[in-house]
C-alpha cells in the first residue's frame, strides 16, 4: 500500500504532456527583466546603477532584513533601467532590465558537468552560501531557504523531507530533473542534512514518476541515510504538511511550523540549486520550466535564465495555439493567470500553462447545495462552505475560530464543487481580513 | 377527594413559595437602567446601520444619555430632524451639519475606460481587486461587481448594466457609509449633499501619471492643475496626481468643470445652460443614464451634458 496523507485530496486528470521531455536549454533573450521580489519576504535592495555592465552570477541586489533573498544578474551586458515595470497582473513593480550582451560569467563560477562530492564546508559555510546565492523555495512558494534551514530557538530538526511529488497537474520540471539531474540532487540533499544537522532525509516522489522513483533509488543505494518513498497520486500530496504526513506519519499542529514535529521539507528544485550554490559557487540564475498545454506544438521542460520573457518560452514550443484563452504561471490549481506574456520568468516559475476557453471558463456559479463534498476533500480538515459563508459576511472572529489560517488554498474545494461555487476565492478574502486582525491584534 | 385537595394546596404552596423567592431576587439582580435610554432609542429610525458608528441603535442612545455633550454623537440616517429631538429630550445642544450623500468617482463606462481582459472569477470587487489590476488599464477604477450595492442596507444603490458603474439614489441614499467601507477602490466618497442637491466633484481616483491614466480611459483625471488655477475659493488640490474638490470650500460655480481638460469634473442636478441644448440635438448619443460630463477639447467651449441621477 503507497504511503498518503489521511484526509481530502483530490485527483485532477494528471495531463503530464510533457514528462518525456528532456531538458532544452533555451538560447539567450535579447533582454531580461529582473524584479526585485521574486521571494516572500521584503523586495531586495539594488546594488548597482543604470549604464553598469554585468556578468552572469554577479549580485544586483541585497537582501532587505533577514526574510529576504539577493538577486543576481542572470545574464552579462548593460543595465538599460531600474524602474516599475508592469508584471503578470498588471501591477506596477521595481525590476532591474539588462540589455543581453555576450555570456560572460563571474569568475569562480563552476561551468563544468563534473559532480563535486566533497562537501567540506561546515553548517554556518553552508547556511551562508545558500543565502548569498539568493536561493529560494524553487516550487513555487519562493520562501528564502536561508531562513528555513535556521529554525527559530528551541526547535530542533529530526527529518529532512525532499518534496520531488510535483502534485499539480501539467507540470514537470521536478521529474525532469530527477531523471537527468539526480546525482547532484542526492548530493544536494546531503549538503542541507548537513546544514539542518540530520541524520536522515526522505524523498518524496508521486508513483506517476516511475522512472524517477527506481532512478533515485539506484542512486541513493549507496547512501542509506536517504530514503526514497513512493507516494500515491493524490493532489495536494506536494502541500508541506501532507507530506509530513505520509512520508513521516506525524501531524503538524493547527497554527504550527513543520519544525514543530522536527521536519523542514525542501523542493527537489531546491536541493538542485543549493548543490549548485555550494559545490559550483553559482548562485540561482536560471531555473527549469514545464511550457505545456493540450494544443501546444512542442509541449517541454525549458531551462532558461531567470528574467526571460515568457513569451521567447513560447516560442520555443512552437508559439501561442490558436485557441489560447488563458496564460497560467504555474500549474491550473494554485498557478496565476498572466495578462502579459513579456512579463519574466522568475525563480518560483515552475510552469508556463496555455489552456482553452472550453477548459478555462468556470461553470455559472449555483446555490449551496450542502453536499459536504468540500468538506471531504479539504487536505486541512476544515469546512469550506462554512469558511466562505463566513467570508461573504465578514464575520472575522468566527473564521479565527473556525481555522481559516490553516487553509493551504490548494483548491480542492472549488475544484469539487458541483455548484461551481468560487470557495477559495471567498475563503482566501476571509484569510486577508482575519490575518490584517490578527497582527492588529498583536500590536 | 382528598388527594386532589392535598395536590392542588401543596402546588400552590410550591406556586406562592417560588414566587416571592422570585420576587426578591428580582429585586436584587435588577439592572437599573436609565429610563432616557428608551426614550431616546424610540426616537432614532431604528435600522441598525452602524452608519454613527456605534452597534445599532441602542448603541447610539446609550452613548447620547451617558456623554454629556451631543459632540461626535450624529445619526446620519435620522440627520439633524432626528439629533435634535434627541437633544431636546436631553437638555443638550446639538450641531447642525449639512446632509451628505454617497458619491461614485469614477466615470469609466466601457466607452470611456476600454476592457483589457475578462473577469471570470467570484464576483466580488474586493476579491477581483486582490487578485489582479482589473479588467481595464486602470487599477484604481470601479470593478463593477457590486460589492458597494450588497453592502447598502437602505436599496439606495444599484449598477447600471449599460455602464457597469454604480449609481445612487438621491432620495434614498442617507449616507451611512456601507458602501465607503465596502469599495477597496475606495472609489465611494460621502459628500456634502448641497443645496437643491446639487454638487460638483472629480470623478476620479486615479493616481498614476496623466499619460498612463489617460491611455487607460478617456475622461480620467490627469493632474494637469488647471482647476486649481481656476477656482476662485481655492478648493482643489492636487495630490498624487489627482485633483480633489474639498466640498466645505466649493460653492458650486462650476468654473472648473469648464476647463477641465478630458471632463473628469462632474456637476449634478444643475440646470442645463443653453449650449447644452443645442448639443444635445447635435448628439443625442449624448444622453445617458447616469450623470456625465461629455467634453472637447479644452481650445473649444465646454460643451455639458448631464441627466438627473436616476435609478
Amino acid at each position: 500500500m503507497l504511503k498518503t496523507f489521511r484526509i481530502g485530496g483530490v485527483h485532477p486528470p494528471e495531463n503530464k504532456l510533457s514528462a518525456n521531455g528532456k531538458i532544452i536549454v533555451l538560447t539567450l533573450p535579447e533582454q531580461v527583466i529582473i524584479p526585485l521580489s521574486q521571494h516572500i519576504g521584503a523586495p531586495a535592495t539594488p546594488i548597482v546603477q543604470k549604464g553598469d555592465t554585468v556578468k552572469a552570477g554577479q549580485l544586483i541586489a541585497q537582501a532587505t532584513g533577514f526574510v529576504s533573498a539577493n538577486i543576481h544578474s542572470s545574464v552579462s551586458g548593460t543595465i538599460v533601467a531600474i524602474d516599475n515595470v508592469t508584471d503578470a497582473a498588471g501591477l506596477s513593480k521595481p525590476a532591474i532590465t539588462i540589455k543581453v550582451e555576450g555570456d560572460e560569467w563571474e569568475n569562480g563560477i563552476d561551468r563544468t558537468e563534473k559532480i563535486e562530492h566533497n562537501i567540506a564546508l561546515s553548517q554556518e559555510e553552508i547556511i551562508k552560501a545558500i543565502a548569498a546565492a539568493g536561493i529560494v523555495g524553487m516550487g513555487g512558494a519562493t520562501f528564502p531557504t536561508q531562513v528555513k534551514l535556521t529554525p527559530p530557538p528551541g526547535n530542533k530538526a529530526e527529518f529532512l523531507i525532499i518534496n520531488g511529488v510535483e502534485c499539480e497537474p501539467y507540470l514537470t520540471s521536478d521529474h525532469r530533473i530527477m531523471l537527468e539531474k539526480a546525482e547532484e540532487i542526492i548530493i544536494g540533499v546531503q549538503i542541507l542534512m548537513k546544514a539542518i544537522g540530520v541524520k536522515k532525509a526522505i524523498i518524496g516522489i508521486e508513483n506517476n514518476k516511475k522512472d524517477a522513483i527506481a532512478h533515485l533509488q539506484q542512486i541513493a543505494d549507496k547512501t542509506p541515510e536517504i530514503e526514497i518513498c513512493p507516494l500515491k497520486v493524490k493532489y495536494p500530496q506536494g502541500g508541506e504538511k501532507q507530506l509530513i504526513q505520509a512520508t513521516t506519519g506525524r501531524t503538524v499542529p493547527s497554527g504550527a511550523l513543520p519544525i514543530a514535529v522536527g521536519a523542514v521539507v525542501q523542493n527537489a528544485g531546491t536541493a538542485l540549486a543549493v548543490y549548485e550554490a555550494v559545490m559550483k559557487h553559482k548562485p540561482l540564475i536560471e531555473r527549469v520550466v514545464t511550457v505545456t498545454g493540450k494544443s501546444v506544438k512542442n509541449p517541454g521542460n525549458y531551462l532558461c535564465r531567470i528574467g526571460t520573457p515568457v513569451s521567447k518560452l513560447l516560442e520555443a514550443a512552437g508559439g501561442i495555439p490558436e485557441d489560447t484563452a488563458k496564460v497560467i504561471g504555474g500549474g491550473p490549481m494554485m498557478g496565476r493567470t498572466m495578462l502579459n506574456i513579456d512579463s519574466p520568468v522568475m525563480k518560483g516559475t515552475s510552469g508556463i500553462l496555455l489552456i482553452s476557453d472550453k477548459e478555462a471558463r468556470r461553470s455559472p456559479v449555483r446555490n449551496c447545495i450542502r453536499c459536504s463534498k468540500c468538506v471531504s476533500v479539504c487536505p486541512m480538515g476544515l469546512e469550506p462552505y462554512l469558511l466562505a459563508k463566513l467570508a461573504t459576511f465578514n464575520l472575522l472572529e468566527r473564521l479565527e475560530e473556525e481555522k481559516v489560517m490553516d487553509c493551504i488554498e490548494c483548491g480542492s474545494c472549488s475544484f469539487t464543487c458541483p455548484s461551481a461555487r468560487p470557495l477559495l476565492d471567498y475563503i482566501r478574502l476571509g484569510k486577508t481580513r482575519t490575518g490584517a486582525m490578527l497582527r492588529n491584534r498583536k500590536k | 377527594m382528598s388527594t386532589i385537595v392535598i395536590t392542588i394546596i401543596s402546588l400552590c404552596a410550591i406556586g406562592i413559595v417560588s414566587a416571592v423567592i422570585l420576587y426578591f431576587v428580582a429585586q436584587k439582580f435588577k439592572v437599573e437602567e436609565d429610563p432616557r435610554i428608551d426614550i431616546v432609542e424610540g426616537l432614532l429610525p431604528g435600522a441598525n446601520c452602524g452608519g454613527c458608528g456605534y452597534p445599532g441603535c441602542r448603541g447610539l442612545a446609550e452613548a447620547a444619555v451617558k456623554s454629556d455633550t451631543l459632540d461626535g454623537i450624529m445619526c446620519p440616517v435620522g440627520g439633524t430632524e432626528t439629533m435634535s429631538k434627541v437633544a431636546t429630550v436631553l437638555g443638550r445642544e446639538v450641531k447642525t451639519e449639512a446632509p451628505k450623500i454617497a458619491v461614485v468617482r469614477c466615470n469609466g463606462n466601457c466607452e470611456n475606460r476600454p476592457r483589457s481582459s475578462e473577469y471570470d472569477g467570484a464576483r466580488s470587487c474586493a476579491i477581483e481587486h486582490a487578485l489582479y489590476i482589473g479588467d481595464t488599464d486602470c487599477g484604481f477604477g470601479c470593478l463593477g461587481c457590486g460589492d458597494c450595492v450588497a453592502a447598502c442596507p437602505f436599496d439606495a444603490i444599484h449598477m447600471n448594466p449599460a455602464t457597469l458603474l454604480p449609481i445612487v439614489s438621491d432620495e434614498k441614499c442617507v449616507a451611512c457609509g456601507a458602501c465607503v467601507k465596502a469599495c477597496p477602490r475606495n472609489i465611494m466618497e460621502l459628500r456634502n449633499k448641497g443645496p437643491k442637491d446639487r454638487r460638483v466633484f472629480v470623478s476620479c481616483v486615479n493616481k498614476d501619471k496623466g499619460g498612463i491614466a489617460r491611455k487607460a480611459c478617456k475622461v480620467a483625471c490627469i493632474g494637469c492643475g488647471k482647476c486649481v488655477k481656476e477656482c476662485p475659493f481655492n478648493a482643489i488640490t492636487i495630490e498624487n496626481n489627482l485633483a480633489y474638490i474639498d466640498f466645505t470650500k466649493c460653492k458650486l460655480c462650476r468654473k472648473c468643470v469648464g476647463v477641465c481638460p478630458t471632463g473628469a469634473i462632474h456637476e449634478v442636478n444643475f440646470p442645463p445652460r443653453k449650449m447644452e441644448t443645442d448639443a444635445i440635438k447635435a448628439n443625442p448619443a449624448a444622453k445617458s443614464a447616469t450623470t456625465i460630463s461629455l467634453s472637447q477639447p479644452a481650445n473649444d467651449t465646454q460643451i455639458i451634458a448631464k441627466e438627473k441621477n436616476g435609478d
